[in-house]
Protein backbone atom coordinates (compact mmCIF):
# COMPACT_ATOMS: atom_id res chain seq x y z
CA UNK A 1 0.00 0.00 0.00
CA UNK A 2 1.24 3.45 -0.88
CA UNK A 3 1.69 5.15 2.45
CA UNK A 4 2.02 8.64 3.82
CA UNK A 5 5.48 7.59 4.99
CA UNK A 6 6.44 7.23 1.34
CA UNK A 7 4.99 10.67 0.64
CA UNK A 8 7.15 12.17 3.41
CA UNK A 9 10.28 10.62 1.90
CA UNK A 10 9.29 11.97 -1.48
CA UNK A 11 8.80 15.45 -0.01
CA UNK A 12 12.30 15.42 1.51
CA UNK A 13 13.73 14.51 -1.90
CA UNK A 14 11.71 17.12 -3.76
CA UNK A 15 12.51 19.92 -1.33
CA UNK A 16 16.17 19.70 -2.35
CA UNK A 17 15.35 19.85 -6.02
CA UNK A 18 12.67 22.54 -5.84
CA UNK A 19 14.95 25.49 -5.26
CA UNK A 20 16.64 24.61 -8.55
CA UNK A 21 13.37 24.80 -10.48
CA UNK A 22 12.41 28.17 -11.85
CA UNK A 23 9.03 29.50 -10.84
CA UNK A 24 8.11 31.46 -13.97
CA UNK A 25 9.03 31.49 -17.62
CA UNK A 26 7.93 27.88 -17.94
CA UNK A 27 6.08 26.46 -20.94
CA UNK A 28 2.35 26.02 -20.31
CA UNK A 29 0.06 23.33 -21.68
CA UNK A 30 -3.64 24.13 -21.56
CA UNK A 31 -6.29 21.44 -21.98
CA UNK A 32 -9.92 22.14 -22.91
CA UNK A 33 -12.02 20.77 -20.05
CA UNK A 34 -15.50 21.93 -21.01
CA UNK A 35 -18.31 19.37 -21.37
CA UNK A 36 -17.38 19.05 -25.05
CA UNK A 37 -13.68 18.52 -24.31
CA UNK A 38 -14.36 15.92 -21.63
CA UNK A 39 -16.82 14.05 -23.86
CA UNK A 40 -14.23 14.03 -26.68
CA UNK A 41 -11.46 12.54 -24.52
CA UNK A 42 -9.73 15.42 -22.69
CA UNK A 43 -9.07 13.29 -19.60
CA UNK A 44 -7.07 10.77 -21.68
CA UNK A 45 -5.14 13.66 -23.26
CA UNK A 46 -4.30 14.99 -19.79
CA UNK A 47 -3.09 11.53 -18.74
CA UNK A 48 -0.91 11.30 -21.85
CA UNK A 49 0.57 14.75 -21.14
CA UNK A 50 1.29 13.84 -17.51
CA UNK A 51 2.97 10.63 -18.65
CA UNK A 52 5.26 12.49 -21.08
CA UNK A 53 6.11 15.13 -18.47
CA UNK A 54 7.15 12.41 -16.02
CA UNK A 55 9.01 10.37 -18.61
CA UNK A 56 11.06 13.34 -19.78
CA UNK A 57 11.23 15.09 -16.40
CA UNK A 58 9.92 18.35 -17.86
CA UNK A 59 9.33 21.47 -15.81
CA UNK A 60 6.12 23.01 -17.12
CA UNK A 61 2.65 24.14 -16.07
CA UNK A 62 -0.42 22.10 -17.00
CA UNK A 63 -3.67 24.02 -16.73
CA UNK A 64 -7.21 23.87 -18.08
CA UNK A 65 -9.71 26.04 -19.84
CA UNK A 66 -13.46 25.68 -20.32
CA UNK A 67 -15.39 25.48 -23.58
CA UNK A 68 -14.00 28.08 -25.99
CA UNK A 69 -16.60 27.50 -28.71
CA UNK A 70 -14.63 25.15 -30.94
CA UNK A 71 -16.49 22.10 -29.64
CA UNK A 72 -16.24 20.25 -32.95
CA UNK A 73 -12.43 20.46 -32.79
CA UNK A 74 -12.14 18.95 -29.30
CA UNK A 75 -10.02 17.59 -27.74
CA UNK A 76 -8.05 20.84 -27.80
CA UNK A 77 -4.58 21.34 -26.40
CA UNK A 78 -2.76 24.67 -26.38
CA UNK A 79 0.96 25.19 -26.04
CA UNK A 80 2.26 28.50 -24.81
CA UNK A 81 6.03 28.88 -24.77
CA UNK A 82 7.33 31.91 -22.87
CA UNK A 83 7.31 35.00 -25.08
CA UNK A 84 5.74 33.21 -28.05
CA UNK A 85 2.28 32.97 -29.62
CA UNK A 86 -0.16 30.53 -28.07
CA UNK A 87 -0.82 27.66 -30.47
CA UNK A 88 -4.04 25.65 -30.37
CA UNK A 89 -4.00 22.03 -31.52
CA UNK A 90 -7.33 20.42 -32.37
CA UNK A 91 -8.82 16.94 -32.71
CA UNK A 92 -5.73 15.53 -31.13
CA UNK A 93 -5.27 11.93 -30.10
CA UNK A 94 -3.25 10.38 -27.29
CA UNK A 95 -0.66 9.46 -29.95
CA UNK A 96 -0.29 13.12 -31.01
CA UNK A 97 0.65 14.21 -27.49
CA UNK A 98 4.20 12.85 -27.55
CA UNK A 99 4.86 14.50 -30.90
CA UNK A 100 3.56 17.90 -29.76
CA UNK A 101 5.66 17.71 -26.61
CA UNK A 102 8.86 16.67 -28.37
CA UNK A 103 8.57 18.91 -31.44
CA UNK A 104 6.93 21.98 -29.97
CA UNK A 105 7.46 22.09 -26.21
CA UNK A 106 11.03 20.75 -26.23
CA UNK A 107 12.33 21.79 -29.66
CA UNK A 108 10.22 24.90 -30.24
CA UNK A 109 8.78 23.93 -33.63
CA UNK A 110 5.02 24.22 -34.12
CA UNK A 111 3.47 20.96 -35.40
CA UNK A 112 1.78 22.66 -38.35
CA UNK A 113 -0.55 19.89 -39.52
CA UNK A 114 -2.19 19.56 -36.09
CA UNK A 115 -2.34 23.28 -35.28
CA UNK A 116 -5.70 25.00 -35.86
CA UNK A 117 -5.19 28.46 -34.39
CA UNK A 118 -2.53 30.90 -33.32
CA UNK A 119 -3.41 33.38 -30.61
CA UNK A 120 -1.40 36.54 -30.99
CA UNK A 121 -1.63 39.65 -28.94
CA UNK A 122 -4.93 41.28 -29.80
CA UNK A 123 -6.71 38.41 -31.49
CA UNK A 124 -7.10 34.94 -32.85
CA UNK A 125 -5.83 34.07 -36.32
CA UNK A 126 -7.22 30.89 -37.81
CA UNK B 1 -20.60 10.49 -21.83
CA UNK B 2 -19.23 6.97 -21.74
CA UNK B 3 -18.47 6.96 -18.02
CA UNK B 4 -20.09 8.45 -14.93
CA UNK B 5 -16.54 9.48 -13.97
CA UNK B 6 -16.50 11.80 -16.98
CA UNK B 7 -19.78 13.36 -15.84
CA UNK B 8 -18.19 13.86 -12.41
CA UNK B 9 -15.16 15.58 -13.96
CA UNK B 10 -17.56 17.81 -15.90
CA UNK B 11 -19.80 18.70 -12.93
CA UNK B 12 -16.76 19.55 -10.80
CA UNK B 13 -15.83 22.15 -13.46
CA UNK B 14 -19.00 23.98 -12.38
CA UNK B 15 -17.71 24.01 -8.79
CA UNK B 16 -14.36 25.37 -9.95
CA UNK B 17 -16.08 28.04 -12.07
CA UNK B 18 -18.16 28.95 -9.00
CA UNK B 19 -14.93 29.74 -7.15
CA UNK B 20 -15.03 26.76 -4.78
CA UNK B 21 -12.09 26.24 -2.45
CA UNK B 22 -13.33 22.84 -1.30
CA UNK B 23 -14.94 20.11 -3.41
CA UNK B 24 -16.26 16.98 -1.73
CA UNK B 25 -16.98 13.97 -3.90
CA UNK B 26 -18.79 11.02 -2.41
CA UNK B 27 -19.43 7.81 -4.34
CA UNK B 28 -21.57 5.11 -2.74
CA UNK B 29 -21.94 1.72 -4.39
CA UNK B 30 -24.70 0.04 -2.43
CA UNK B 31 -25.16 -3.35 -4.07
CA UNK B 32 -27.50 -4.64 -1.36
CA UNK B 33 -29.90 -1.74 -1.88
CA UNK B 34 -29.13 -1.71 -5.63
CA UNK B 35 -28.23 2.00 -5.68
CA UNK B 36 -25.30 3.99 -6.92
CA UNK B 37 -25.12 7.46 -5.42
CA UNK B 38 -22.78 10.24 -6.53
CA UNK B 39 -22.65 13.42 -4.51
CA UNK B 40 -20.61 16.50 -5.39
CA UNK B 41 -20.65 19.30 -2.83
CA UNK B 42 -18.77 22.57 -3.06
CA UNK B 43 -18.41 25.85 -1.18
CA UNK B 44 -18.68 27.94 -4.33
CA UNK B 45 -20.88 30.98 -4.85
CA UNK B 46 -24.11 28.96 -5.16
CA UNK B 47 -27.04 29.12 -7.58
CA UNK B 48 -29.80 31.72 -7.07
CA UNK B 49 -33.13 30.13 -6.07
CA UNK B 50 -34.93 31.28 -9.22
CA UNK B 51 -32.33 29.56 -11.45
CA UNK B 52 -32.31 26.21 -9.60
CA UNK B 53 -35.22 24.79 -11.61
CA UNK B 54 -33.54 25.68 -14.90
CA UNK B 55 -30.03 24.30 -14.52
CA UNK B 56 -30.83 20.90 -16.05
CA UNK B 57 -32.35 22.62 -19.09
CA UNK B 58 -29.74 22.37 -21.87
CA UNK B 59 -30.74 25.81 -23.12
CA UNK B 60 -30.04 27.45 -19.82
CA UNK B 61 -26.55 28.59 -18.85
CA UNK B 62 -25.13 31.30 -16.63
CA UNK B 63 -22.28 31.99 -19.00
CA UNK B 64 -22.56 34.71 -21.58
CA UNK B 65 -20.46 33.28 -24.44
CA UNK B 66 -23.24 31.07 -25.85
CA UNK B 67 -26.73 30.01 -24.82
CA UNK B 68 -26.27 26.30 -24.11
CA UNK B 69 -25.03 24.39 -21.08
CA UNK B 70 -25.05 20.63 -21.25
CA UNK B 71 -23.22 19.42 -18.15
CA UNK B 72 -26.05 19.08 -15.64
CA UNK B 73 -28.57 18.30 -18.39
CA UNK B 74 -26.58 15.25 -19.50
CA UNK B 75 -25.89 14.09 -15.93
CA UNK B 76 -29.57 14.38 -15.09
CA UNK B 77 -30.56 12.32 -18.15
CA UNK B 78 -27.98 9.65 -17.25
CA UNK B 79 -29.63 9.32 -13.81
CA UNK B 80 -33.18 9.30 -15.16
CA UNK B 81 -32.45 6.62 -17.75
CA UNK B 82 -31.28 4.36 -14.89
CA UNK B 83 -34.44 4.79 -12.82
CA UNK B 84 -32.78 7.44 -10.71
CA UNK B 85 -32.80 11.19 -10.36
CA UNK B 86 -30.65 14.25 -9.96
CA UNK B 87 -31.18 16.62 -7.05
CA UNK B 88 -29.56 20.00 -6.66
CA UNK B 89 -29.45 21.87 -3.43
CA UNK B 90 -27.82 25.26 -3.44
CA UNK B 91 -27.56 28.37 -1.34
CA UNK B 92 -26.04 31.60 -2.58
CA UNK B 93 -22.87 32.34 -0.67
CA UNK B 94 -22.75 28.86 0.91
CA UNK B 95 -22.34 26.35 -1.90
CA UNK B 96 -23.99 23.73 -4.05
CA UNK B 97 -24.66 20.04 -3.62
CA UNK B 98 -25.46 17.85 -6.61
CA UNK B 99 -26.75 14.38 -5.79
CA UNK B 100 -27.31 11.80 -8.52
CA UNK B 101 -28.93 8.46 -7.77
CA UNK B 102 -28.90 5.50 -10.15
CA UNK B 103 -30.42 2.02 -10.01
CA UNK B 104 -27.16 0.07 -9.75
CA UNK B 105 -28.17 -2.93 -11.84
CA UNK B 106 -30.19 -1.01 -14.45
CA UNK B 107 -29.22 -2.01 -17.96
CA UNK B 108 -28.93 1.65 -18.99
CA UNK B 109 -26.86 2.67 -15.98
CA UNK B 110 -23.62 4.11 -17.38
CA UNK B 111 -20.52 2.45 -15.86
CA UNK B 112 -18.56 4.41 -13.27
CA UNK B 113 -15.37 4.09 -15.33
CA UNK B 114 -11.97 5.50 -14.40
CA UNK B 115 -12.78 7.31 -11.19
CA UNK B 116 -9.09 7.43 -10.17
CA UNK B 117 -8.28 9.24 -13.43
CA UNK B 118 -11.05 11.75 -12.76
CA UNK B 119 -9.98 12.47 -9.17
CA UNK B 120 -6.37 12.86 -10.33
CA UNK B 121 -7.39 15.26 -13.10
CA UNK B 122 -9.37 17.37 -10.63
CA UNK B 123 -6.51 17.51 -8.13
CA UNK B 124 -3.66 18.12 -10.57
CA UNK B 125 -5.44 20.76 -12.67
CA UNK B 126 -6.73 22.64 -9.63
CA UNK B 127 -3.94 22.57 -7.05
CA UNK B 128 -5.47 25.56 -5.26
CA UNK B 129 -8.71 23.68 -4.57
CA UNK B 130 -9.00 21.19 -1.71
CA UNK B 131 -10.57 17.89 -2.66
CA UNK B 132 -12.15 15.28 -0.44
CA UNK B 133 -13.02 12.00 -2.11
CA UNK B 134 -14.84 9.24 -0.29
CA UNK B 135 -15.84 6.04 -2.02
CA UNK B 136 -17.63 3.12 -0.48
CA UNK B 137 -18.34 -0.25 -2.02
CA UNK B 138 -20.57 -2.53 0.05
CA UNK B 139 -18.84 -2.67 3.44
CA UNK B 140 -15.44 -1.22 2.45
CA UNK B 141 -14.46 2.39 2.05
CA UNK B 142 -11.62 4.47 0.68
CA UNK B 143 -11.00 8.15 1.19
CA UNK B 144 -8.47 10.86 0.47
CA UNK B 145 -8.34 14.47 1.63
CA UNK B 146 -5.89 16.74 -0.19
CA UNK B 147 -5.70 19.03 2.88
CA UNK B 148 -3.95 16.18 4.68
CA UNK B 149 -1.68 15.54 1.68
CA UNK B 150 -0.80 19.24 1.37
CA UNK B 151 -0.02 19.36 5.08
CA UNK B 152 2.45 16.49 4.61
CA UNK B 153 3.94 18.12 1.51
CA UNK B 154 4.55 21.46 3.20
CA UNK B 155 6.22 23.68 0.56
CA UNK B 156 6.19 21.04 -2.19
CA UNK B 157 3.32 21.54 -4.62
CA UNK B 158 0.64 18.90 -5.02
CA UNK B 159 0.80 19.38 -8.80
CA UNK B 160 4.50 18.40 -8.92
CA UNK B 161 4.83 15.46 -11.37
CA UNK B 162 6.47 13.23 -8.75
CA UNK B 163 3.66 13.91 -6.29
CA UNK B 164 1.07 13.31 -9.02
CA UNK B 165 2.73 9.99 -9.65
CA UNK B 166 2.49 9.04 -5.96
CA UNK B 167 -1.14 10.20 -5.90
CA UNK B 168 -1.96 8.08 -8.91
CA UNK B 169 -0.55 4.92 -7.33
CA UNK B 170 -2.24 5.75 -4.02
CA UNK B 171 -5.63 6.23 -5.69
CA UNK B 172 -5.43 3.27 -8.04
CA UNK B 173 -4.29 0.93 -5.28
CA UNK B 174 -6.91 2.26 -2.86
CA UNK B 175 -9.71 1.73 -5.37
CA UNK B 176 -8.45 -1.75 -6.35
CA UNK B 177 -8.40 -2.72 -2.66
CA UNK B 178 -11.88 -1.29 -2.25
CA UNK B 179 -13.30 -3.60 -4.91
CA UNK B 180 -11.42 -6.57 -3.47
CA UNK B 181 -12.95 -5.80 -0.08
CA UNK B 182 -9.60 -5.27 1.71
Amino acid sequence: MKSLEELRELRAELEKEISARKSDGKPTIIIGMGTCGIAAGARDILQAVTKEVRKRNLDLNITQTGCIGMCEKEPLLDVQLPGQDRITYGKITVQDVERIIVEHVINGNVVAELAIARLEEGGCKL
Amino acid sequence: MRELSLHILDIVQNSIAAGASLVELHVVEDLAGDWLVIEIADDGKGIPQQQLGQVTDPFFTSRTTRPVGLGLALFSKAAEQAEGELLIDSQVGIGTKVRAVFRYSHIDRVPLGDIAGTVLAIISLNPQVDVVYRHSFCESAFSIDTRRIKHELDAVEISHPAVASWLESFLRQGIDDLYRGD
